[in-house]
């Protein structure tokens, strides 16, 4: 992997990926390549994690999306040429507009868009299409914690003060957020402070705290009552502060003092000791955060849940004090700048409310329109997926930078819903699930190819640089808007195509929001300024707004509010028949849906296919093995991946990667259940049970199976060299007839496999494990095709007595392999609370692998069997 | 629209005024309430009595909907008419009900000790019983005895030392809390609790109160400017046996929490079901979210769970679950663990695996986890000492830097074999091994794993012979 000197000139620009939006040098061009290092950016310092280091693999993924592809009078997807595709899209539009009205039409973003696609696209829906029916994925992410931080503060940054504060943190809590996989650079500004970390599972996060409190699914709002209990009762609040700089304790705290330490952990199991500990290490003097991420957020109750962490910060005095505060942190790449500008189903640019009248004033007049013109608030995303094709739901959607048919809960009614439209019109750079799925595909520019902003976690404003032209046929978003809006009967000029003029545009529309960009521009942006927002366009240059609240909050009084939240439990409880809870997060290698790293090799071989994590125990009690293929099924579906054991997970509880298609879509068992202010699904826990899968039986791993079974994909093979575009109509569809893609392969098989089989660039095997480049996928992807056998498992041994009392693992009784017992056993860990570990326990002797018989124990000292 | 009529203010009737309305029952819904202020958190009470929190912090919120009329003491029911009497500052109201329920509660028993009521048969000054925020105030002074090694006696005891009174507690068995915990347990009890500060009498029992002093059976005289009492307490079922209902030790229910009346229930303390009266928090609430149910049509039964106490004190965590004679029940194995030193013990009785019966002290993890075990009904961890330490089984953390599969670097997915490889390459260096790998570009968290290993390696090729290298 050595490669020779960086090589000057070099673009400066963000990873395309999460919201750090890591600084980056680019250089090279699309001939020879295109190769990425970190820049000295304050959020990243010189660091990038795997996914950073590899995405320009995604500029020439093999299956790019290079032409429009249209679906033909025999169900496949061909290419055409942009007239054609927009005309169809056009015609198609109007003629259900006109039999059904407006909102026939939706529109589904994504947070991903760079911000002029978003303020473009939500223009679009409302003037071009006048549709309310337009939302975005961004409401599957950050929607409960913006709700929560709304009510509050009265704005909603991600975080109100810039990431490179955390530094001078002693204290921070993450409360479900695994940093170290999400966002690894971020964890360089954590390694001086004492970690909480609040996660069902010990994640690679989890394993560098100071204090892990692992609640039981579903019950991080009574553990955030529970704190908030304990600040109350063992005096550790601010009263000076919630005093001068709040309202509502008396009622939030009402609430808490329902959940004291003992009931909190009857119901989270998370041991009163610890609690109490959290808040003596968050109460101390000098800085403390409270960082909340999707693990509060994706809940039922989500908006409460994160409510229920800023209670605990406003009570401790934390934000905007100068000394700590509170930060939700932001996960897609724009999901900040997403939320601001009006692809949100409530909002106009500027963070506008949609039903506030002076806001659909002030919007309307720089649009150029009546007020009455725009339409009102419509469905939110999951009710919008929910409602397609049916009675009174639109039948027709435009797709933008997502892909709900692996990304939305209940991820099988959402595919029905998607294949019952009349319409389904994709935008995006690769074939996705849900691009496979669409009647137009629209071949769209990423992130290296085009110029734009974006807003990352910390509210700063920052420029995407192009270094390469798209290739053959790709157009940019904001070009498609525009033409489609021009089919449409709009006037060309109110859908500027080129990002610094829907910039300007969007400055103006920002205006006096609360989310006010208008004393930004490109050129300042360029010129290396640092420009938070609010910044709004003042006589001075205003400096932007890094630190927001150190004199008031946003609210009209300038206080904050506390919320009166109370826990109400997750939609579904366990039960006989789905007895353990199922959570669903990410890996380190994948982003979202995995619809990008899925096609880079080097992230594909690093977690090349889903998996359910899961106790040995819950393993061996429900007859799965390690590296065995099992089904988790819930009332709403169930998924099938492989088995990874993990001493170190609840035994009540299973988590698998959500970022995998096919059968191994984990959305496929979540619950749809939204939270009632945010309209956030609950992901975070479902009711499941855990079955094995006999890798050969009918029941077992099958080829996936689209439901939409007459909307079969064809894959377009990558452009020829040198074939110029808009010339290869008739001969493209005669070679996507004759190279499909392997059906059975593509539920199990990620991306890059199936473009290894096409025929890869050269510069995509770079860093592959040789056993790939022999086009056979490693051990794991075998199974299936071979049959191996499951290896029956044996119960549970009836007398692990003897075993326990020795501290021996569970290893051998569930036939993991020798290696953890070849050696001595470490001691327990230091407690940090309890002191040195016992003494009447010894570790078993040097150099024996299996447990003493029972006798044994009567020779040890008040040890009694 | 069914009209409800809970009789008692306490947390049982709380919480299914709450859970009705959860449930959506929209008729109307009145509460009766004797005491003349709003009900409180009973369990909140030791911190009241330790100073932590004032007495009007622990007021439950009022429920949604729900009329509450407090210093309303209910005379009388009449069944065959749907009426219940009350008397509110001398006035008689009536009261209709749909549904009646009994959520009486318990009254502190006093037991037979001189001196500590007066001629009107009410507590003497001095002398309290602790169910209410209003008995908490009674506490003054700065000698204190407690009288009573149950629960209540020893949390009572807890806080009184937390708030530095000087703290006796008098209790009939030899250590607190004896019944449940067996006698070694217990005794560390008493370690604790004199730990903190309070003198722990055991074996004996206050014969006779004067201002001031209390005597004991063994003639010992102590100095007591207030006397507790947490001598239990017992169903208050006088309004149901007056209104005929079935009552023995409490109001006799049955799997609906029915009082022997279609329309009429009984939920908390008052209740005895299946020939138990538990009482305790927990099972208020329990039965209050089972009769919310049963009410609202979505549940046919109450499921009573075994009984578990956690003792509220924050000097040491203690839970017992079931009862001592499900350590005897047929088929029951017992697993024992005791460290004197570290003031742990744990004891566990298992069938098939499932957790019939624990006794838990000084294992905050294990009680935790075993809670949510027992509450969800499911088999107890095969790695069960792993358990009580609260320490799960995990991979030796030393041998991952000398397995060539090691991850060592997360964020770029670079494995030891990877930087082997550079390093015969000639990347000598952390800095060399990252350009080479990646390895440490991500959070650079594994650097000095990094530098660890080349230190290693430096070492082995110095050692290794010439020819070697």
């Amino acid at each position: 992997m050595s490669e020779p000197p960086f090589p000057t000139p070099r673009t400066r620009t963000h990873c395309p990926y999460c919201a750090l939006q890591c600084g980056t040098l680019l250089h090279g061009d699309r001939e020879t390549g295109v190769r990425v290092r970190p820049a000295d950016f304050p959020v990243n310092r010189g660091k990038l994690c795997q996914k950073g280091w590899t995405a320009p693999d995604v500029l020439t993924a093999a299956d790019r999306l290079t032409r429009p592809l249209s679906r033909g009078p025999d169900g496949r997807l061909t290419g055409t040429s942009w007239d054609t595709a927009l005309d169809t899209v056009a015609e198609r539009i109007r003629a259900l507009r006109a039999r059904h009205g407006p909102d026939t039409v939706a529109v589904f973003g994504g947070g991903g868009l760079t911000n002029e696609k978003a303020y473009l696209l939500g223009k679009f829906a409302r003037l071009a299409l006048g549709t309310s029916q337009i939302d975005y994925n961004g409401r599957f992410c950050m929607s409960s914690a913006a709700t929560a931080g709304n009510e509050a503060f009265g704005v909603d940054r991600g975080l109100p003060f810039p990431v490179a504060d955390l530094r001078d943190a002693r204290t921070v809590l993450l409360a479900g957020a695994n940093v170290a996989e999400t966002m690894p650079p971020l964890l360089q500004h954590l390694d001086r402070a004492e970690l909480i970390v609040i996660d069902p599972r010990r994640t690679a996060t989890a394993h560098r705290a100071t204090l892990h409190l692992q609640p039981v699914p579903g019950t991080d709002l009574a553990l955030a009552l529970g704190l908030l209990h304990i600040a109350v009762v063992d005096g550790l609040l601010d009263q000076d502060y919630i005093r001068r700089r709040t309202h509502g304790f008396e009622e939030a705290a009402r609430r808490a003092m329902a959940w004291w330490p003992e009931r909190v952990e009857s119901v989270t199991g998370v041991p009163a000791r610890d609690q109490r500990a959290a808040v003596r290490l968050l109460a101390r003097p000098r800085n403390a955060y409270v960082l909340t991420g999707r693990g509060v957020e994706q809940h039922s109750q989500g908006t409460d849940t994160a409510a229920g962490f800023i209670n605990l910060a406003l009570a401790l005095g934390l934000p905007g004090s100068g000394r700590g505060g509170y930060g939700c942190l932001t996960g897609q790449g724009n999901g900040q700048g997403g939320r601001e500008h009006g692809q949100k189903a409530d909002q106009l640019p500027g963070y506008r409310s949609l039903t506030d009248p002076a806001a659909r004033a002030h919007v309307a007049g720089v649009w150029g329109v009546a007020p009455d013109d725009l339409p009102g608030p419509g469905r939110s995303a999951y009710e919008l997926l929910d409602a397609l094709g049916a009675d009174h739901g639109p039948r027709a959607l435009l797709v933008f930078g997502s892909n709900p048919a692996v990304s939305a809960p209940h991820a099988a009614h959402v595919t029905e819903r998607l294949a019952s439209l009349e319409l389904l019109v994709v935008a995006d750079f690769v074939p996705s699930e849900t691009a496979r799925m669409a009647d137009v595909v629209l071949p769209v520019t990423q992130w290296a190819e085009e110029e734009g902003t974006l807003t990352s976690l910390e509210g700063r404003v920052l420029r995407r640089r192009a270094v390469i032209p798209p290739p053959a046929q790709a157009r940019s978003d904001l070009r498609v808007l525009r033409d489609l809006a021009v089919r449409l009967g709009q006037p060309p000029d109110r859908y500027p195509s080129d990002p610094r003029e829907v910039f300007e545009e969007l400055r103006a529309a920002s205006r006096g929001g609360r989310a006010d960009y208008s004393g930004i521009t490109y050129e300042r942006l360029d010129a290396g300024e640092c420009l938070h927002w609010p910044c709004p366009d003042t006589e001075e240059r205003h400096p932007g707004t890094p630190r927001l609240f150190l004199d008031r909050f946003a609210h009209p009084d300038g206080k904050a509010r506390f919320a009166a939240v109370d826990h109400r439990g997750p939609a579904e409880d366990i039960s006989s028949a789905y007895p353990l809870h199922g959570t669903t997060g990410r890996v380190l290698a994948h982003y979202q849906s995995g619809a990008q790293t899925r096609r880079v090799a080097e992230l594909s071989a690093a977690v090349p296919e889903p998996f359910i994590e899961v106790h040995p125990d819950t393993a061996a009690r429900s007859g799965v093995v390690d590296r065995g293929l099992a089904r988790v099924t819930s009332p709403r579906g169930s998924m099938t991946a492989r088995v990874r054991l993990d001493p170190t997970m609840r035994p009540d509880t299973l988590f698998a990667p959500f970022h995998f298609p096919g059968d191994g879509r984990a959305n496929l068992f979540t619950h749809p259940a939204l939270d009632p202010r945010s309209g956030m699904p609950g992901f975070k826990v479902s009711a499941v049970r855990l079955e094995p899968v006999s890798e050969g039986a009918p029941g077992g791993r099958r080829p996936a199976r689209s439901p939409t079974a007459s909307r079969e994909w064809e894959a377009p093979p990558p452009d020829a060299p040198g074939e110029s575009p808009g010339t290869s109509g008739t001969s493209a569809s005669t070679r996507h007839a004759e190279s499909p893609l392997p059906g059975p392969l593509s539920g199990l098989l990620p991306g890059p496999l199936s473009g290894l089989l096409l025929g890869l660039p050269p510069g995509l095997l770079f860093g592959l494990p040789p056993g790939l480049l022999f086009g056979l996928p490693p051990g794991p992807f075998l199974g299936p095709f071979l049959g191996l056998p499951p290896g029956p498992l044996p119960g549970l041994p009836p007398g692990p007595l003897s075993g326990l009392l020795l501290g021996l693992p569970p290893g051998p009784l569930l036939g993991l392999p020798p290696g953890p017992l070849s050696g001595p056993l470490p001691g327990p860990p230091p407690d940090p609370l309890l002191g040195p570990p016992p003494g009447p326990l010894p570790a078993p002797p040097s150099g024996r692998t299996t447990p003493l018989p029972a006798q044994a124990l009567d020779a040890m000292p008040e040890v009694t069997p | 629209m069914s009209r409800i009529l809970v009789v008692g203010n306490g947390p049982a009737a709380h919480r299914l005024a709450d859970r009705l309305r959860h449930h959506g029952h929209t008729g109307p819904l009145t509460v009766l309430g004797a005491e003349p202020s709003p009900v409180h958190h009973r369990p909140l009470l030791s911190d009241v009595v330790a100073g932590l929190l004032p007495a009007e912090a622990v007021r439950l919120p009022p429920p949604p909907d729900t009329r509450v009329h407090t210093g309303t003491v209910v005379t009388g029911i009449d069944r065959p008419r749907h009426e219940v009497r009350a008397e509110r500052d001398g006035i008689e109201t009536v009261h209709s009900y749909d549904t009646l329920v009994l959520a009486t509660g318990a009254r502190a028993v006093v037991p037979a000790v001189v001196g500590a009521t007066g001629a009107d048969g009410r507590l003497a000054a001095g002398v309290t019983t602790l169910r209410t925020a209003a008995d908490c105030a009674r506490i003054t002074g700065d000698s204190v005895v407690v009288l009573g090694g149950g629960p209540l006696g020893v949390e009572t005891a807890f806080a009184l030392a937390a708030r530095s009174t000087h703290t006796t507690l008098v209790c009939a068995h030899p250590h607190p809390l004896h019944e449940r915990l067996g006698a070694p347990c217990s005794g560390m009890l008493t370690e604790e609790l004199e730990r903190a500060g309070v003198t722990v009498l055991g074996g004996r029992t206050v014969v006779r109160r004067t201002p001031g002093r209390v005597l004991l059976d063994d003639g010992t005289t102590l100095r007591a400017d207030t006397l507790v009492l947490c001598t239990g307490a017992t169903p208050d079922v006088r309004l149901a046996r007056a209104a005929g209902l079935p009552v023995r030790h409490g109001i006799l229910v049955d799997d609906r929490l029915s009082a022997g009346d279609p329309h009429v229930h009984a939920v908390g303390d008052c209740a005895e079901h299946d020939g138990r009266t538990l009482g305790g928090i927990e099972v208020a609430h329990a039965q209050a979210d089972a009769l919310a149910g049963i009410l609202t049509g979505r549940a046919t039964a109450y499921l009573p769970a075994a009984s578990t106490f956690r003792l509220r004190a924050r000097a040491v965590d203690v839970s017992c679950i079931g009862s001592p004679a499900d350590f005897d029940e047929p088929g029951a194995r017992t697993v024992t663990f005791t460290d004197r030193s570290g003031r742990r013990h744990a004891r566990l009785a298992l069938r098939d695996e499932h957790l019939i019966a624990a006794v838990l002290f000084g294992v905050p993890e294990a009680i935790a986890a075993l809670g949510v075990t027992h509450r969800q009904g499911r088999r107890v961890p095969s790695d069960r000492l792993g358990l009580l330490l609260g320490r799960p089984v995990t991979p030796a953390p030393t041998g991952a830097e000398t397995d060539e599969d090691a991850l060592i670097c997360l964020c770029n997915s670079v494995r030891r074999r990877a930087l082997a490889k550079a390093w015969r390459a000639g990347a000598r260096t952390v800095t060399a091994l990252a350009d080479a790998t990646r390895v440490a570009t991500g959070c650079g968290g594994c650097g000095p794993a990094v530098a660890r290993l080349c230190d290693t390696w430096e070492r082995a090729d110095r050692n290794a012979p010439e020819g070697a290298r």
